[in-house]
């Protein structure tokens, strides 16, 4: 993983142009049209889901397949806390909670599994996803008699703005991490964790800590995710897409850097949403060849091969350390 | 013969024939990630194709689907073969270490899903389909089976056996085993490791295959059919510990039988039974049953 650290002038032009995508974005609802904000809304989610997922599993180096488990934890949060009769809580207050509540169990799994290293940890994590599912859907099944539950309806512009905030707030949350001590602690784990062990890091902290604080922001965004979709089950909570998608993405953007993830997650949800929509015949054929030919041709990721570019326009001054 | 010994009796015949065929689509991804080290995600997809190349064999046709077995076996194998041959071989020359290899080419695999579902899809329509063969009853010692349940479990044990054997006499065998201990090494010894790797993609995916034919007659088929037996050939090849391939056949059986008896009590909670049992063996012991 690249160790670049922001140099003073180097920080100038990405953050004008962060600064730039902020301002359009939040400015999104006064101009766009009605499916643009849902679009964005879905790419947001995405975002959230891949940045998240790379602020643990890229900096430690532990594949979690847990984030559908997660974002499926704060879809439930939304459908007990706000049906569509008899509102007590604000969304917001829900919102909160369905990540507080994905944390919480992400600190039980997290302290249970995490000695668990490479595939098992990985396989581990994607069991806990089919296993709540199907506890889950029978129970609804079998006890309460149901096949879903409904949620209730939120105007679209503050669902965007919430997806919106959650998104900055994990943005914030993986720069300052990366730069901060306890990122630093989490890289040397993901290099060598016995050598991090050895040099007085509390592994089992930083890794159990780590995880719960990147499923806080799925369960967060899955609890606002909910009143989009207005009708859930246990199938459509916990897709186990939910789990692969991130991956996918945070591969396909980059992992070297904090802009990576999101450009990834941006491009390939784009894709997968237009796709659907104007090829819905062929696009997962579409959807696939793209994917064998990125991985053929860009193993560094979109942003590796725009840097890559970048070195041979200028003429390789910037040598890649 | 008395009920309760009938029912028991069912319930080991359904479980071995749910088993046998767990077993061969473990051992073939078993081949494919212990030794050639890919995850292949489309492993299922495999098991699709040889299903439906079955049912169109059987009902447009009208060969018999216990010969599709040497017609669509062999093409699986092929595909197999090509694909590890150009696309995986190249992913991994370009990867920097084997970590790297084995994430590009997990990617690669599920673009390799979307693809293979998405023909199928234009090819056989997305609606479940089925046709029946062999579909009368034996009559054991009392119990009434299914023909086809009887056949679909004698040859997947079979084939399981015989591919064992061919694993642990012949000299192509050898050096795959080799290569799945020490690939470096192997190749140093004059195992040439770019075709062993390639034989075990296409044993593997034709394993995948010869399953999907011998269960198409059990079960209505769909494109979408192929990731639930991918996810139960990577909980088998855990559980019977990675890169064992008795491990993966055991595994299978057992998994199979207790897919069994939980479908008898309560159908809905089998996949959470398989999960509940594989979760509670990774922590009680990570390397699997068979695992060094």
């Amino acid at each position: 993983m690249d160790i670049t650290r922001f140099k003073s002038k180097k920080f100038y032009i990405p953050g004008i142009i962060t600064l730039i995508i902020f301002v359009g974005l939040a400015t999104l609802p006064l101009f766009g049209s009605f499916y643009n904000v849902i679009l964005v809304t879905t790419l947001l989610m995405y975002s959230i889901l891949t940045v998240s997922w790379v602020l643990f599993s890229g900096l430690t180096g532990y594949m979690s397949l847990a984030t559908a488990a997660f974002f499926g934890i704060g879809i439930y949060a939304s459908a007990l806390l706000l049906p569509t009769k008899g509102q007590v809580l604000p969304v917001l207050v829900v919102v909160f909670i369905g990540g507080l509540a994905s944390s919480i169990i992400a600190l039980g799994v997290g302290a249970l599994t995490l000695r668990l290293r490479g595939i098992y940890f990985a396989i581990f994590t994607f069991g806990l996803v089919v296993l709540i599912m199907e506890l889950l859907n029978w129970w609804e099944l079998s006890v309460n008699k149901i096949l879903g539950r409904y949620v209730m309806l939120v105007d679209n512009n503050f669902i965007f703005y919430t997806m919106l905030g959650i998104f900055v707030l994990v943005m914030l949350t993986f720069f300052f991490i990366r730069r901060s001590k306890f990122g630093l602690a989490m890289r040397s784990i993901g290099e060598n964790e016995e050598a991090a062990s050895h040099i007085g890091i509390n592994v089992t902290m930083v890794k159990v800590v780590s995880f719960a604080i990147s499923s806080f922001f799925m369960g967060a965004a899955g609890a606002i995710w909910a009143t989009k979709l207005t009708y859930i089950n246990a199938h459509v909570a916990f897709s186990v897409l939910f789990s692969f998608l991130p991956v996918l993405m945070a591969i396909f953007g980059g992992m070297g850097n904090i802009y990576g993830p999101v450009i990834g997650a941006f491009i390939f949800a784009y894709l997968q949403e237009t796709l659907q929509t104007k090829f819905s015949e062929i696009y997962m054929l579409i959807f696939g060849v793209v994917l064998v030919l990125a991985i053929l041709y860009m193993p560094d990721g979109f942003t590796g091969l725009i840097q890559k570019v970048w070195r041979r326009i200028s003429g390789g001054k910037r040598v890649h350390t | 013969m008395p009920e309760s010994i009938v029912t028991i009796l069912d319930i080991t015949i359904g479980g071995l024939l749910l088993g046998g065929i767990y077993a061969l689509i473990a051992m073939g991804l078993s081949l494919q990630y212990g030794v050639a080290r890919v995850l292949n995600i489309a492993h299922g997809e495999f098991i699709m194709i040889g299903a439906f190349g079955t049912l169109t064999l059987y009902t447009v046709v009208g060969i018999n689907p216990l010969i599709c077995l040497a017609i669509i076996g062999p093409i699986i194998f092929v595909i197999g073969y090509l694909l590890q041959r150009t696309l995986f071989t190249s992913l991994r020359v370009k990867a920097p270490n084997p970590g790297a290899y084995e994430a590009s080419s997990l990617l690669a695999t599920f673009g390799l899903m979307f693809i293979i579902q998405n023909i199928a899809l234009i090819a056989w329509g997305a609606d479940y389909q089925a046709y029946s063969y062999l579909n009368f009853g034996v009559n054991i010692g009392g119990a009434i089976f299914s023909a086809n349940k009887l056949v679909i479990l004698g040859f997947s044990i079979g084939i399981g056996l015989a591919f064992y054997i061919f694993l642990a006499r012949t000299r192509i065998g050898k050096g795959i085993r080799a290569a799945a201990q020490d690939p470096a090494t192997a190749s140093l010894m004059g195992v040439n490791i770019n075709r062993v790797l390639a034989l075990c993609f296409g044993f593997g995916a034709a394993m995948a295959g010869l399953a999907g034919v011998l269960y198409s007659m059990r079960i209505p088929l769909n494109p979408a059919m192929g990731l639930q037996y991918t996810v139960i050939a990577i909980i088998v090849i855990v559980l019977g510990g990675l890169g064992s391939i008795p491990g993966a056949f055991i595994g299978g059986l057992i998994l199979g039988i207790i897919g069994e008896v939980v479908t008898y009590f309560d159908p809905s909670l089998s996949l959470a039974a398989y999960y509940f049992i594989f979760m509670l063996l990774l922590l009680v012991r990570p390397k699997g049953i068979f695992g060094k």
